[in-house]
């Protein structure tokens, strides 16, 4: 765990949870630290996506618990879980921009919703986050004619408009050229000094990611498997640390799914058992 | 025979559950219509694309099925010389029956489908859950408008279409057939009554508009987010839509018309 | 919003329209007009028979329909059916010998009450019964009757 005197905005304990059989979090332990970028990596699949949304209170733990800013997320009133999702935003993976209103009308969205101001006033705050994000002149533009990496820096001033504490991304980089995947580096950076958020970022990109991060947990197999700054990851003789970040094809992750041995399966082949 | 039985078991618990799920949502969604009378303008935008939007279709069908009603009934009638009764024959037949459940068939597969993909699309592409995580609730903000539309425009576009359904029984019967103009609305005023039939009309399209937004809306929200699930989604709004419509009409008739 | 002025309207538009057309249904298609029962009186009148008649049947005077039938009964003293009519208050000066009968519209058509107006000076007032009627004329008897008629006729001959 980063070592810090504030108490850290989300503390995850013991967390478990599953799908069905699949186990996916065997006992979790997790600080996101204030005002810093934390990352947290694994191979797809391990349920980073899931952690944001246990953290965002819409999926429930079966054990274990999480606190965001000393709140326990899932024995939280609706309402009061609610007023905590103000200070939240999640960049999803699609941008989840509402198709039928246009760049403006989204990042508006959550103002309409939330607070009361005059016209005047809320014209002038969305364009302040559109220019944040430097699409102040797509405010007209509909969701169906942005790229994909446009897509997600409205999502990202939809998410900043109610001026959260805290932003969850979800795999920010994913499917994206190196340009604007260069822009989103810079405009996560930026955001989080600028306006003194605390960030996750959610990735298995592992350069973007660790290039911008503070603190990185490594995810596998519904466990930790390892924590630290970059530079002590880098140092990280575990085999697995060192499988993820170098991108080896065969380690403890091992190229084959699972199966029984190659020669035996072969030979099952010519009795002309199917089993 | 044993998995027989089970499957049977399954397909069983399977749809318990989906009635289960269903009756939750309804109930969520009731309880969200006060917060949409607050916003009547969200309320205002779902009107149109359910109701409005629906008015084309609904005012061709309803002229063709009084053209017809009007065709059909009176070479019936004129064997027993009865045509003058044309008038009531097309009336009664629109405002009982045909006005509603046709009504609501056309709209489930104008309005009900498009609103099961609309939501269905919705969940795919996250936008519900984004906007969870925006602290709105979907329910309150995307589904009780539109349930509410489809309530209230339902009986709307019913009379619409049984008034211009007996419209299109006059053009055939009194401008093409000779039936006699004044024997025409006067049969229908001597044999429409309007507790009996428009009343149980305009009750038997507010059943079908609850039960048509509901099952849409329900579809929509279940189904699996990915292209495939949406479209089987749709197809299923239509098909479940129908059979419920027709099999409440059943119950409704034999209630309403039933004694007497 | 741009188009939320067109969207308005629209709304506006189809609202008009629904509303119109459920006004048309009630008053040119419905007997609204003509029907009040708060606003009538009832009346009664036994008969020996009164064949197909029906709750909701029309009541007439002179072809004018000026009432329905709200009530059937049975009178299991007389034997009598007790028909109880619903007449519009606008009607409220009906001779009280006024005399009622059953007919048929038709041929093949529904049953209905024509009213016959008597030449006392008191009329009709809530509760008050018809005293003289003339029951449904029943097709089937008729023809026996005519049948019967004929048989003897010839075997007198």
């Amino acid at each position: 765990m980063p070592q810090s005197d504030t108490p850290p905005l989300v503390e995850i304990r013991g967390l478990r949870f599953s799908r069905g059989s699949r186990m996916i979090f065997d006992g979790v332990d997790l600080d996101i630290p204030r005002g810093k970028i934390t990352a947290i990596m694994g191979p797809s699949g391990t349920g980073k996506t899931t952690l944001l949304k246990l953290i965002g209170g819409q999926l429930r733990p079966q054990a274990g618990s999480i606190r965001v800013d000393g709140k326990e997320v899932h024995k939280l009133s609706r309402d009061r879980l609610y007023a905590l999702r103000k200070q939240m935003g999640l960049l999803f993976q699609s941008g989840a921009l509402l198709t039928d209103l246009d760049v403006f009308e989204n990042v508006a969205f959550p103002l309409r919703e939330h607070t009361d101001l005059p016209e005047t006033m809320l014209r002038d705050l969305v364009l302040m986050k559109l220019q944040a994000v430097g699409l102040r002149g797509a405010r007209h533009l509909m969701p169906s004619e942005l790229s994909g990496g446009m897509a997600r820096r409205v999502a990202l001033a939809r998410a900043i408009a109610l001026d959260p504490m805290m932003i969850m991304y979800d795999e920010p980089f994913t499917g994206q050229d190196p340009i604007s995947m260069g822009v989103l580096v810079k405009l996560i950076r930026q955001l989080n000094d600028a306006l003194g958020l605390s960030s996750i970022v959610v990735s298995h990109d592992v350069a973007e990611t660790v290039a911008i991060s503070d603190y990185v947990y490594l995810l596998s197999g519904g466990k930790v498997v390892a924590h630290g700054t970059p530079d002590e990851l880098g140092g990280d003789q575990s085999e697995w640390a060192r499988q993820f970040l170098e991108g080896l094809p065969d380690g403890p992750v091992p190229f084959h799914y699972q199966a029984r041995d190659f020669a035996e399966d072969l030979m099952a082949g010519t009795e002309g058992g199917r089993e | 025979m044993l998995d027989g039985l089970q499957r049977l078991g399954q397909a069983g618990l399977r749809f318990f559950e989906r009635l289960g799920r269903g009756h939750i949502l309804f109930y969520y969604i009731l309880a969200g219509i006060p917060s949409v009378l607050v916003r009547p303008r969200l309320l205002l935008q779902q009107v149109y694309s359910v109701g409005v939007l629906s008015l084309l279709i609904i005012v061709v069908s309803g002229l063709f099925v009084g053209m017809v009603l009007g065709l059909q009934g009176y070479n019936t009638l004129v064997d027993f010389g009865a045509e003058e009764s044309l008038g009531t024959v097309v009336a009664l037949s629109l405002v009982r029956e045909l006005g509603p459940v046709v009504t609501a068939l056309l709209f489930a597969g104008r309005a009900g489908s498009a609103l099961t993909a609309e939501i269905g699309l919705m969940k795919a592409t996250e936008q519900l859950s984004g906007m969870e995580m925006m602290a709105v609730d979907p329910i309150k903000r995307v589904l009780s408008p539109r349930f509410l539309a489809g309530f209230i425009s339902m009986p709307l576009l019913a009379a619409i279409f049984s008034a211009v359904g007996v419209m299109g029984g006059y053009f055939v019967g009194v401008g093409l057939l000779g039936v006699d103009e004044g024997a025409y609305w006067s049969q229908i005023q001597a044999s429409v009554d309007f507790d009996d039939d428009i009343i149980n009309g305009v009750i038997k399209s507010l059943v079908f508009g609850v039960v048509a937004g509901w099952i849409a809306i329900y579809e929509g929200y279940d189904a699996i987010p990915t292209s495939e699930g949406v479209s089987r989604a749709t197809t299923r709004t239509v098909v479940h839509t129908s059979l419920a419509v027709l099999g409440l009409d059943f119950i409704l008739t034999a209630l309403m018309f039933g004694e007497n | 919003m741009l188009q939320s002025r067109s969207v308005e309207i629209w709304v506006g538009l189809f609202i008009a329209a629904g509303m119109a057309a459920l006004f048309m249904l009630a008053m040119q298609v419905s007997n609204l007009t003509v029907m009040n029962d708060d606003a009538g009186y009832s009346v009664t009148a036994r008969f020996e028979n009164i064949s197909g008649l029906k709750v909701r049947s029309p009541v007439t005077m002179a072809g004018v329909r000026i009432g329905r039938v709200t009530g059937i009964g049975f009178d299991p003293k007389t034997f009598q059916a007790v028909v109880t009519m619903n007449i519009s208050s606008s009607y409220n000066e009906l001779p009280l010998d006024t005399s009622a009968a059953i007919y048929t519209s038709g041929l093949l058509g529904e049953q209905y009450v024509g009213l016959e107006p008597g030449g006392d000076f008191e009329v009709l007032k809530e509760g008050d019964e018809i005293m003289l009627t003339q029951s449904a004329i029943i097709l089937e008897q008729m023809i026996g009757q005519f049948l019967f008629s004929q048989g003897a006729e010839s075997e007198s001959k």
